[in-house]
């Protein structure tokens, strides 16, 4: 059996080319990386108007939520409907300290986050003590109490009008235009598509895969799990709430429906339709999901139904998601070729 | 002490409407393990349509009634035999993004075929309160706890006293060996879909009079079920029940009392509370983790 496997091994080492060892880089995601970073730099030279700019820097926000969410649901295996709970807090949090408190834009960030990771980390224990669908109900729960809040404190939040977002200010020097977020928003997606891929390579990423797969079995294997669980809860909250600063300055405006319940289905949408699990899949997701509305205006009153109709169909049909439905398939046509190409090898 | 009473009464009627929604929540769960998060949109689809098919008077309210209740049945059969049953099983995020998405298909269709205001529908016996203690209570509020006495009392003949409410028991208990023993598993799902819809069409027209009615209607009221199926006990009547009505109780306490504004949020912070602390819910019981 060992012996089988090592020879399996050997083989494959040998019959590796370049465009075998791109494929591996590929799957590690390292290229996937470059190529974000290629395509982000290039993008701007394709994007016409601000309506483009405004498109392309949502769906590059709702992929950072993703990314950090899909750590807690695609890699730990847990579930949360309450995101937008946490993106709102960090856009109120930034709306709020910038235009009544006059804090730098950088503060009233850090600040939102804070808060964030400090309702994600006093939630976390009683909260994730739940599994399963009990655990989608508290979440659920703890998004509506957020967006509730939201909605009913006119005189601090402006309530269900909405509030004006002032420029983002550091050091006298005001962050304006949408070309310019555009920058900012593509670096932050990067760094949290470097920083997921590098969390999954570590020890603290194998041991959440391990607790997906069995909590039981992880804990017995002495992981703890209450911990890791809590620990990338908060992580995620605090991802959310940065995207949600950045999204506030760079709308200017900003309502509670982006605390409400259907933009946390949404984000989870965005997770479970690009395959869980996959970061770049989370990345896809947020595309499809903020691009498909924008197909489908067209329909006008037919939009929602049409939405309805493809998310569930995608669900049947693809019940893995998109990335690693697409992967196995390429997986199969590489194994598929590479069968003959491998008996060729001395 | 009448205030109080007009508090109670208004949580009441509230409450058993909630309680007609949980129990809807509680029979898919039990049958399917499904959290149905189109329940909501069963609601809607009983008032909404009893509203077009009435259309101020054209033909007689309780044939409306009927006829609309009977069609959401039909709505929730489809939902099964289209969403749920061809969609993996194993994965729990996955079947609850298929019921938000038949959710969001609902009610997109409902607002194309059956228009996008506030519909008003007549109360069944007129709007003259009466006079209970101080309180005033409408003959709405008594159709609305009547029904929910009859829904109860039936629901409880049906699993009891017949083969199919039975054949259903045993599925919830086993599928397995409900399959074995020769219950048409598939069968008895659509039936759960099929009722649990009715619940939820009944309660959608016994309370498109109080509240109004409109395609998007479906969403509060199906979280708010949800609550009280949770806070209850899931899968269990009686929990569905109690969890309703105290649920509507304590929002017409707090709106009385506390704070109308946070009225909402009283079903949430409950539903948290009792997560925390009772986490298999009032009624229910725990249930040990299988490897």
């Amino acid at each position: 059996m060992n012996i089988g496997r090592h020879l399996a091994g050997r083989s494959a080492a040998g019959g590796r080319t370049a465009g075998r060892r791109f494929a591996a880089a590929v799957a590690s995601g390292d290229a996937g990386l470059v190529a974000l970073i290629i395509g982000a730099a290039l993008l701007p030279l394709v994007l016409a108007n601000g309506y483009y700019y405004d498109i392309v820097m949502r769906i590059g926000l709702s992929a950072v939520v993703a990314i950090g969410l899909n750590l807690f649901i695609g890699y730990a295996g847990q579930i949360s409907l309450g995101h937008a709970g946490f993106f709102a807090i960090g856009a109120y949090a930034s709306a709020i300290l910038t235009s009544r408190y006059h804090l730098p834009g950088i503060v009233a960030l850090a600040i939102g986050a804070a808060a964030a990771g400090l309702v994600a980390f006093i939630v976390a224990r009683p909260i994730l003590r739940l599994s399963g669908h009990y655990l989608a109900m508290a979440t659920l729960g703890l998004g509506i109490i957020i967006s509730i809040v939201i909605n009913r404190e006119v005189a601090i939040t402006g309530g269900p009008d909405g509030i004006a977002v002032p420029a983002f200010r550091l050091f006298g020097w005001r962050l304006h235009g949408l070309q310019n977020w555009y920058w900012i928003v593509a670096a932050l997606l990067v760094v949290t598509v470097w920083l997921s891929l590098n969390l999954m390579r570590s020890a603290f990423g194998r041991g959440l895969r391990a607790l997906a797969d069995s909590e039981t079995a992880a804990a017995t294997a002495g992981l703890d799990t209450a911990g890791m669980k809590a620990r990338i809860f908060v992580l995620s909250a605090v991802i959310a709430a940065v995207a949600g600063s950045v999204f506030a300055h760079a709308e200017g405006f900003i309502t509670p429906d982006e605390a409400g319940f259907l933009r946390s289905v949404e984000f989870v949408t965005m997770v479970v339709v690009g395959g869980q699990a996959s970061t770049f899949g989370a990345v896809l997701g947020a595309a499809i999901l903020t691009l498909l509305p924008q197909f489908l205006a067209g329909f006008q009153q037919w939009h929602d139904f049409l939405f309805g109709i493809i998310l569930v169909s995608t669900m049947i049909f693809l019940p893995r998601g998109l990335v690693p439905t697409l992967g196995l398939r390429l997986g199969w046509l590489r194994a598929a070729t590479a069968l003959p190409e491998r008996g060729g090898v001395p | 002490m009448a205030e109080f009473l007009q508090i109670l009464a208004s949580g009441l009627t509230v409450g058993a409407i909630y309680a007609l929604i949980g129990l809807g929540f509680s029979m898919i769960y039990n049958t399917s393990e499904v959290i149905n998060f189109a329940q909501g949109e069963f609601v809607m689809i009983g008032g909404m349509v009893t509203v077009t098919l009435y259309a101020g008077g054209q033909i007689p309210l309780a044939v409306a009634a009927l006829a609309a209740i009977g069609i959401t049945a039909l709505v929730g059969i489809a939902v099964e035999r289209l969403a749920i049953e061809p969609a993996p099983q194993n994965n729990l995020t996955t079947l609850i993004i298929i019921t938000l998405g038949v959710s969001i298909t609902i009610r997109g269709l409902a607002e194309v075929v059956l228009g996008k205001n506030f519909y008003h529908l007549p109360a069944f016996s007129g709007d003259t309160p009466f006079d209970l203690a101080g309180a005033e209570v409408t003959p709405q509020a008594f159709w609305v706890i009547g029904s929910l006495i009859a829904v109860m009392l039936a629901l409880a003949w049906f699993f009891n006293r017949t083969r199919l409410g039975k054949a259903m028991l045993a599925t919830s208990q086993n599928r397995m060996a409900a399959e074995l023993m020769g219950i048409n598993v598939k069968m008895i799902l659509r039936l759960s879909f099929a009722l649990s819809a009715l619940l939820g069409a009944i309660a959608g027209v016994l309370t498109a009079p109080i509240t109004m009615t409109k395609y998007d209607v479906g969403v509060m009221l199906g979280l708010k079920g949800f609550c009280a199926a949770v806070i209850g006990g899931l899968g269990t009547a009686t929990g569905a029940l109690f969890g309703g009505l105290l649920l509507g109780v304590s929002e017409a306490l707090a709106a009385g009392y506390i704070s109308s504004s946070y009225k909402d949020a009283v079903a949430f912070i409950i539903l948290l509370g009792v997560l925390f602390f009772l986490p298999e819910g009032l009624f229910g019981r725990a249930r040990g983790e299988r490897v």
